[in-house]
């Protein structure tokens, strides 16, 4: 069988799998890392979201064979030590407005809130609701308000 | 009802009218200290219960010899139980499901309260199916806190009144001397002692029934407050743990090719022997509605799945579409009342698409299926029910099959059902191994429950500045109540106040609908049509439809005679709590300002569950706003402000209160302009959630408030699903008044097909492999 390395949550692994594999599966079920969530398997529902060298992606939608040995990735389990920290700024902001209901999609928002940050302040701005309507992230809760609310405040201290 | 409230509110007329019954709880034989509460007898949300309202006991009656020997007869099954243990923390397995509407910190913070224990110390998990609890286990019709809050708070009392004599036993002092907080045992002597340090002699060494004083309300420090969930951090982090997220020896992962029609059956399969030998694959085994496969991954499960040859028998619905089943529909109605001659009508009718009451979470279960046994972990909410009808699937006595009930990702009715868990079942014994089953994306909206199209038909008659009649005729494609609420209205049957013989479905419709207006003569009747689909409840069952109805109809009658829908409702409302939650959504909302041509406001009422709500909506419906363009998505309206004003009786956790309305805000949201199921040809054409219009970011108001209202009971009301009707009625009839149109069918845009559909075949799409294309 194959065998794929690569760095997963600052450590480099190697795991055996076929090379159509996607990633989720990978992470899930061989790897036990079950942070990234399994949604729909479409890239539509974003409950999987994770990093590939700091962007959002979903992992249901890679197959394992396209992550180079170079690659990091950074699951919900990585997050905090991307900052150095027990929890990422963002985290502290869902816990302090008390955003998850279920928490199933919120690995994926968080993963997403903090690439949205980024990218918005790459292009030099602040994050706005403009951005924030263009998150597809779904929370069948419907907890959107809350979301919202973290990724301004969260944004504030990243 | 005015009866109750004034016994609540009084406590000394409550002990007047209940003689010598009181709060009453058992200290258990245990290591460490354990207090059991009867749930369902001593403090549901009935007659009973009303009898169980704690009032300060006066010494000769805290308990006598009478007391004690009926209950030392009385049988300490049915208890739910919580534990002081000897690191200080108490914990307690609660015989509900969390699905993510709190239940477990507000279950926590009655513990925490009573205990006079700090919210962090207290452990909450979920009991495994216990068939001697009956009916008392079950997560559904916003019931949880109403049944629960007088046994868990009494429980937790008695643990500490336990706490407290042991003590003063130890320390030779009174115990009325000693005084509880955060943990630890005071006496003004200045001695004192950790709950941990006295659990083990404050344990039982037989059963010991005791008497209980609870809290008086104006003493609660957690009750009542803002606290966050106590999953939160695991939730944040990836810790918290879901179905598919737990590891059982053994269990691998399965998933099932399923037919291009509901509930279709397997006729033959055609290459199984070489599906078996695709990568990952280790089996393959013909079931009920399809094919099982198992293997190392869920994707080479997908990818086997779908390489199946398989020939499909016919499913219960084959020639079923939306225009059959509304003509049935419509050819089923119960008719009117015919109106006197003078009187003025409004007629008006409006059909209700089906829609997924699909959680984000795909349905999933874990099953180790042996020859004398079986295990399985599955959400579920009438665990009870799950385990007989599982036992009885495998051949195997009900106690040999251990349910155990994990944390799930939503629920919204689907796990009232146990379709997975028995599936789960079925394919593990098939195999003869255990397995990990997961529902894919596109099974869980095709062939999974739904809520069921529906027509109501409403018809006012009006004279003279008065509604003279109010008749709602709903007719609904039939709703299983298979879960386990029928066996429990069979079992109170005699004891409801409806008359007649009517049906399951009837029984429930009469028990939660009713008109809150003075509109005269009104009449609200339900007829179903029974049609095989998989069918369900969602959160809630018939309000958001019936309501809608409602107050669509509300609106065009203040329109004919004149008046401001504000002010007409105020006008007829009989019901004083939504008076008050209206006059607050008026205020806060700023109901009548200046708006925009295209904008506009709306209003819903709904009460339910004991509890009350106003939703102020203003909706923008102009081009620009509609038009917008959002890749695989649908925008149209768009809601711009929404306030959601929640009278919930007692607010136990109004953090959480809040979290639960603005859920019920975005579900009215998708069920009044975006989300349905298209059936065609006997299957829902839905396959993603780009297909199921679910509320998203671009659709949810930028601006959305919740106010909760001050207490106006001593006991909480259901709140779950009590927030979906006003808030889908709010929209319907802001966009009725931006629109000048009065909507009649929804969601509206269900006559849009505003996607491609996914194959039917195979029933599983394959994943994509451009997920890189598209990282941000």
């Amino acid at each position: 069988m194959p065998s794929h390395t690569f760095k997963l949550n600052g450590k480099r692994i190697t795991v055996e799998a076929e090379d159509n594999v996607r990633l989720l599966w990978v992470l899930r079920d061989l790897l036990g890392v079950t942070g990234p969530k399994y949604g729909c398997g479409l890239g539509v529902c974003q409950a999987c979201t994770s990093h590939i060298n700091g962007k959002a992606f979903n992992p249901c939608s890679v197959p394992v064979s396209k992550v180079v040995p170079d690659d990091e990735i950074t699951t919900i389990e990585g997050l905090p030590a991307t900052v150095g920290k027990d929890l990422h700024p963002m985290q502290e902001a869902w816990l302090e407005l008390d955003v998850a209901q279920c928490g199933y999609c919120q690995p994926g928002q968080i993963m997403t809130a903090v690439a949205k940050v980024r990218q918005a302040s790459a292009e030099g701005r602040e994050i706005e609701d403009a951005d924030l309507d263009e998150i597809r992230n779904i929370c069948r809760c419907g907890t959107y308000t809350r979301i919202r609310e973290a990724i301004k405040a969260g944004a504030k201290n990243m | 009802m005015a009866q109750k409230e004034h016994a609540a509110d009084n406590p000394r007329s409550a002990r007047e009218g209940v003689g010598r019954r009181r709060v009453l709880a058992y200290i258990l034989a245990a290591p460490t200290l354990a207090v059991g509460v009867r749930v369902g007898l001593d403090a549901v949300d009935g007659p009973v219960a009303e009898a169980a309202v704690p009032s300060p006991p006066q010494p000769e009656e805290l308990f006598d010899l009478g007391d004690m020997q009926n209950l030392a007869a009385a049988p300490t099954s049915g208890l739910i139980t919580v534990r002081v243990h000897s690191d200080g923390t108490a914990s307690l397995a609660v015989p509900r499901a969390e699905v993510g509407q709190g239940m477990t910190t507000a279950v926590a913070m009655m513990v925490a309260e009573e205990l006079d224990l700090p919210l962090d110390q207290v452990r909450v998990s979920l009991a495994d199916a216990r068939p001697e609890l009956l009916m008392n286990q079950l997560t559904g019709g916003s019931n949880s806190m109403r049944s629960i809050y007088l046994p868990v708070r009494t429980a937790a009392a008695a643990a500490r009144q336990r706490l407290i004599a042991t003590a003063a036993h130890q320390w030779r002092v009174e115990p009325s001397e000693l005084t509880t907080r955060d943990g630890v045992v005071a006496h003004g002597s200045g001695r004192s002692a950790s709950y941990g340090s006295l659990a083990e002699a404050a344990a039982g060494t037989a059963v010991l029934p005791v008497a209980v004083q609870l809290k008086d309300r104006s003493d609660f420090t957690v009750l009542g407050t803002s606290r966050n969930r106590i999953d939160a951090l695991a939730a944040v982090t990836g810790r918290k743990k879901f179905g598919m997220d737990h590891q059982v020896p053994g269990a691998k992962p399965a998933m099932v090719r399923r037919p291009p029609t509901v509930n279709g059956t397997v006729e033959a399969v055609h290459n199984a022997d070489a599906v078996r030998r695709m990568p990952g694959i280790t089996d393959v085994a013909t079931i009920r509605h399809g094919v099982a496969v198992r293997g190392e991954t869920f994707g080479q499960c997908i990818d086997a799945l779908r390489a199946l040859e398989v020939t499909w028998g016919p499913g219960t619905v084959d020639g079923e579409s939306d225009g059959t089943v509304l003509r049935r529909l419509k050819s089923a109605a119960l008719p009117m009342v015919v109106p006197p001659l003078l009187t003025k009508k409004i007629d008006a009718e409006f059909t209700f698409a089906f829609a997924s009451n699909s959680p984000l979470e795909p349905d999933n279960a874990i099953a180790d299926v042996r020859a004398d046994r079986a295990e399985i972990w599955a959400s579920l909410k009438v665990p009870i029910v799950a385990q007989r009808e599982i036992a009885n699937r495998l051949g195997l006595p009900q106690k040999a099959v251990t349910v155990h009930v994990v944390e799930g990702g939503g629920s919204f009715g689907r796990h009232l059902f146990h379709d997975v868990a028995a599936e789960a079942a079925e394919i593990s014994q098939k195999m003869g191994k255990p397995v990990k089953l997961s529902w894919s994306r596109t099974d869980n909206f095709r062939q999974g429950r739904t809520h069921p199209m529906c027509l109501s038909r409403v018809r006012a008659t009006y004279a003279l500045g008065q509604v003279l009649s109010y008749g709602q005729r709903h007719t609904s494609a039939q709703t299983d109540f298979g879960h386990g609420l029928g066996e429990m209205i069979t079992s109170t049957a005699a004891k409801l106040p409806v008359v007649g013989n009517p049906t399951f479905a009837e029984t429930i419709f009469q028990l939660t609908q009713s008109t809150p207006y003075d509109f005269g003569v009104t009449t609200q009747l339900l007829n179903e049509v029974p049609l095989k689909f998989n069918t369900g409840s969602m959160r809630n069952i018939y309000s958001p439809n019936v309501a809608c109805a409602r107050e669509l109809m509300v609106d065009q009658l203040a329109d004919r005679m004149g008046k401001d829908p504000v002010a007409f409702r105020r006008e007829f409302l009989k019901d004083r709590r939504l008076r008050a939650v209206l006059d607050k959504a008026v205020e806060v909302g700023e109901w009548g300002r200046s708006l925009p041509a295209g904008v506009a406001q709306g209003i819903g009422l709904h009460a339910e569950y004991r509890g009350a709500v106003a939703t102020l909506v203003e909706i923008d419906c102009r081009p620009e706003t509609v038009n917008r363009k959002v890749r695989d998505g649908v925008t149209g309206p768009r809601v711009t402000k929404a306030l959601m004003v929640v009278d919930a009786g007692f607010p136990i956790n109004p953090r959480g209160l809040e979290a639960q309305m603005m859920g019920c805000f975005n579900d009215g949201l998708a069920l009044a302009l975006t989300s349905s199921l298209h059936i065609k040809d006997g299957i829902p054409l839905e396959g993603s959630w780009d297909n199921y219009f679910y509320t998203r970011q671009w659709n949810t108001p930028p601006d959305l408030r919740v106010v909760v209202m001050p207490s106006t009971s001593d006991k909480p009301s259901g709140a779950g699903e009590l927030g979906v009707a006003p808030a889908f009625a709010a929209i319907a009839c802001a966009y009725a008044r931006a629109t000048g149109r009065l909507p009649t069918s929804f969601p509206i845009n269900h006559g849009t097909l505003a996607f491609e559909p996914l194959p039917l075949e195979p029933s599983t799409p394959q994943s994509p492999t451009d997920g890189l294309d598209r990282a941000f």
